[in-house]
């Protein structure tokens, strides 16, 4: 089960393929569990989608994701990321909705009551109490393994039975308002339950951040739900903004990982994973390097994984024309300005800068902006998820001057004219709609960078650019996630194992993925 | 050609090549469509073509095979990870019967590839498999065309085949050893010879371009007037195919893409084609599912039976006594054996019966004169072929 190698080759029990959120727990929770263990990243530093950089000097941004409200309370706590220097720049932060025509109106249970119908009011504190009962019984799903499906194993039946228990267990009434909704597209959803455009395009725009769907497409309340089952996972924090952004985050998760003893080495991109006598037994880098190992664990995206890292002939036909149907093609980009004051958005209190501003006026706008995207368009008029870090982290911009960071949809991944011609384009419609809200807006842009879902994929090396690793829909979760013969972390090749966002539970930056990994691959050896 | 470009609907049978001299030579009219193809069922009678094929020459035309053309400088490690069989030991211009199956492990089907060249395979098959081979190409550096309408095909099978071919003037054909291939020329188009078939006897494949088609029948005929050359159809061909224990698809075993119901797909080691799976040979599709298999044994496995009486056990279920009350696999093929003289069946089943020699009992019904009569008949697990003439693997053949 050696690797052949003619120069000294060093050898781990784990080798960790990627440097991310996800890799960084696995690493960290293996390490923990007494394994050796080597982590290969093959940027200059580690964070993959999480990483904080400069992208006009002397602004520093979170790259991908901006917000952190998905990682468990217990998985920071276990791996003592406040010790190891993880610092808040906020927490709790409030969401607004920026209304056409000036103003905002505040999501929080007790904003909303002032800016809401007294009817749409009442409504939306029943619906926010009973969407948190249904997320809480999803939430412990999670962080447990998947069943697999066509077994007749007592395991597998018994994590079916819990799922089906944890629903019961809401009670008659909940349980059926819940499998009710379950299918439905969130636009009917919240069409039954309120008036205002501004809290429904609001809510709505909630279950298609990210999403390759618009809030007309089946499986809506899905994405909702399982956005807020993640929210309720990770306990009471909500919205947070770690201090340096969330590269912070993976610097602490890395850190903890070398404390527990793991080896994290940066700028060495995997070519292959080895395989020996069918089993996966090792890497060669890209510089020829090879390592040999006792468990790989990928936080790659299953494409990269199975069909380039370790090549569709180690795997049955049947398996490969599954990964390669994944649909993980991404549709969000991210927009990074640097300004030289605070954008000020018309009618909203400077307070809401230091949460997240929420461009989607109303369903029907959030559902033309998507119609565009089927057609390889990008939206006339998209919507936005907005954060300025350096309004709870001055740190980030030179004194005075400040960053905002967009999440802009939709912007898809196959666009027709090319983003070389439509990167330019899309910049200047983004802009122009956050103009509509923070009039002279561009006056005071002293940077800026775009970078749609093909850049993310080249500089974050996830296939299609999908933050996820793949949709997160009906067909693609649970216990089909990435595909069925993988959705354990378990991958069929003995010795390969998957900890990244393409598992369960999906991306976002919750770092469960990694834990329920690393769980599986202690098992295994 | 041109009829091919009619619009579908008015001619939604295809003809061969072939199709003018079989219509002339049809007594019966019998013709079934296979592939999208009208081919001919029986010329004159069943029993008058299986005889030629064990006496004499027989004419088969088979171009409604699916023939899929391999190429690419990844070719072989392709079909390597295809088959269950090691394709890096085929050698060029040799032909290897081969499976492939899907994860689990089931035949999707079977057929033969032949090494046309270095980086050059053909796949003859007789199902269309775009779709599994496509998707099978996922990885590799290899290009797949079908090229079923671009090549006719035509068996000459039969004791005086090789005599046939030579009469021809097909020299040196005689110095094919069996799965080897030949090129001749045929005045002034190329011929294609195989040293396969579907008979197990004695016989030849030949390949040529459509347009060589008549030219070619016409010469054979001519050539093999004197050793009793006839055109056979498909019922004599099966009676022949039995007897040498080969399957045919939906017939001995259902395409694992195509089952719907749990069980009724088949791993190569329970239609006992275990003689075909080379785990040793590196990764291939099904393998891991294979293995797992092997290692717990197979829980049924196709059989060849040799059946008490004359009357044949068509779709017969198997018993383990006469009283059938255990119920223990059943029949897929059988016929009454004209050469063997025996009551012969291919049939599924389950362990632990299948092993040689063991006693099953067959339920045959027997239609007397519209009157329907229940026959339980001793029949024992043999060794398959039935039917292997030493003719079959000689080389050269002895001259007829």
């Amino acid at each position: 089960m050696t690797v052949a190698a003619s120069t000294t080759q060093s050898r781990y029990d784990c080798v960790v393929i990627g440097g991310g959120h996800n890799g960084l727990v696995c690493a960290g929770l293996l390490a923990r569990g007494g394994r050796s263990v080597l982590v290969l990243e093959a940027g200059a530093q580690v964070g993959g989608a999480a990483l904080t950089r400069e992208f006009a000097p002397g602004f520093r941004v979170s790259a991908g994701a901006h917000l952190l409200h998905l990682m468990p309370a217990d998985l920071s706590r276990e791996l003592q990321l406040e010790a190891h220097g993880l610092e808040w720049a906020a927490r709790g932060m409030p969401s607004t909705a920026v209304v056409v025509g000036g103003g905002g109106l505040g999501l929080g249970l007790e904003e909303a009551q002032q800016g809401l119908s007294v009817a749409d009011a009442q409504a939306y504190a029943v619906y926010t109490a009973r969407m948190r009962r249904f997320a809480a019984a999803l939430a412990p799903m999670l962080s447990r393994l998947p069943p697999r499906l066509g077994t007749t194993a007592w395991a597998d039946r018994l994590s079916m039975l819990r799922i089906g228990w944890e629903i019961r267990k809401l009670g008659r009434r909940d349980m059926r308002e819940l499998l009710r909704i379950i299918g439905m597209n969130v636009y009917d959803l919240l069409e039954e339950n309120f008036d205002s455009a501004a809290l429904k395009g609001a809510l709505g725009f909630d279950a298609v951040l990210g999403a390759n769907l618009g809030p007309r497409s089946p499986g809506t309340v899905l994405t909702l739900l399982y956005r807020l089952a993640g929210q309720s996972a990770a306990g009471a924090a909500g919205l947070s903004q770690p201090k340096g952004g969330m590269g912070a985050l993976c610097d602490a998760l890395a850190k903890s990982a070398s404390a527990a003893g793991a080896t994290i080495r940066t700028g060495a991109p995997v070519a292959t994973i080895v395989v020996e006598g069918d089993r996966a037994c090792g890497v060669v880098l890209e510089s020829g390097e090879s390592i040999g190992a006792h468990s790989v664990i990928s936080s790659a995206d299953p494409k990269v994984t199975f069909l380039r890292l370790l090549g569709a002939r180690y795997l049955d036909t049947g398996f490969v024309r599954r990964v390669n149907h994944i649909r993980s093609h991404g549709l969000a980009a991210k927009l990074h300005l640097a300004l030289n004051r605070a954008p000020a958005f018309s009618g909203v209190d400077g307070s809401a800068l230091s949460g997240r501003l929420l461009i989607a006026p109303s369903l029907q706008h959030i559902e033309h902006a998507y119609n565009h995207s089927k057609y390889g368009e990008f939206s006339g008029a998209p919507i936005m998820e907005i954060t300025v870090p350096t309004a709870n982290d001055p740190t980030l911009a030179p004194a005075g001057q400040h960053v905002l960071s967009a999440i802009v949809q939709y912007a898809p991944y196959a666009l027709k004219e090319g983003w070389q011609s439509g990167r330019q384009r899309f910049m200047d419609t983004a802009l122009k709609q956050l103009e509509k809200f923070t009039p002279g807006l561009r006056g005071c842009i002293v940077g800026a960078e775009l970078l749609t879902p093909a850049d993310i994929e080249q500089e974050f090396r996830i296939s299609g650019g999908h933050w996820h690793h793949g949709d997160l829909a009906f067909d693609q979760f649970l216990m089909v996630r990435p595909v069925p013969g993988a959705a354990q972390y378990r991958t069929p090749m003995d010795g390969l194992f998957l900890c990244g966002a393409g598992c369960h539970p999906g991306g976002g930056v919750m770092g469960v993925a990694g834990r329920n990994a690393a769980q599986q691959v202690l098992k295994s050896s | 050609m041109t009829e091919s470009l009619a619009p579908h609907f008015k001619q939604p049978l295809l003809k061969t090549p072939f199709h003018e001299r079989a219509r002339a030579l049809s007594q019966i009219d019998s013709f079934v469509p296979w592939a999208g193809y009208t081919t001919v069922d029986v010329f004159s009678t069943m029993e008058q073509e299986y005889f030629s094929i064990r006496n004499a020459t027989t004419l088969y035309d088979l171009t409604p095979m699916v023939k899929y053309r391999v190429s690419g400088p990844e070719a072989m490690p392709y079909l390597n990870r295809l088959v269950t069989r090691d394709v890096a030991k085929l050698r060029p211009d040799r032909v290897a019967y081969c499976v492939w199956c899907n994860d689990a492990g089931h035949l999707i089907d079977d057929g033969t590839i032949f090494r046309m060249g270095e980086s050059d395979y053909r796949i003859c098959t007789a199902e269309r498999q775009i779709d599994w081979l496509l998707d099978s190409a996922i990885g590799f550096d290899v290009q797949i065309v079908e090229v079923t309408e671009q090549i006719a095909a035509l068996a000459v099978q039969g004791p005086t085949s090789c005599a046939v071919l030579k009469t021809m003037g097909l020299w040196g054909v005689e110095k094919l050893k069996p799965f080897e291939i030949g090129y001749f020329m045929l005045g002034a188009h190329p011929l294609t010879v195989s040293r396969t078939g579907f008979t197990g006897d004695l016989g030849y494949e030949l390949w040529m371009e459509p347009g060589a088609a008549l030219g070619l029948w016409d010469a054979l005929m001519e050539a093999g007037r004197s050793r009793g050359i006839r055109a056979i159809g498909s019922q004599a061909l099966n009676v022949a195919r039995i007897e040498a224990g080969f399957l045919l698809p939906n017939v001995d075993f259902v395409s694992a893409e195509h089952t719907i119901r749990t069980g009724r797909d088949r791993s190569p080691l329970e239609l006992g084609l275990g003689w075909l799976v080379d785990f040793n040979k590196g990764h291939f599709t099904g393998r891991r599912a294979l293995l797992q298999e092997k290692t717990q044994g197979p829980r049924r496995q196709l059989v060849g039976l040799d059946i008490a009486g004359n009357k044949p056990a068509h779709n017969a279920l198997l018993y383990t006594d006469d009283s059938g009350k255990r119920e223990i696999g059943s029949v897929t093929s059988a016929i009454w054996s004209p050469t063997c003289k025996r009551n012969i069946a291919l049939a599924i089943v389950d362990a632990p019966h299948f092993q040689i020699g063991s006693t099953v009992w067959a339920e045959i019904y027997l239609n007397r004169e519209l009157v329907w009569e229940r026959r339980m008949s001793r029949a024992q697990v043999v060794e398959r072929p039935f039917f292997a003439p030493e003719r079959r693997r000689a080389t050269p053949p002895a001259e007829f």
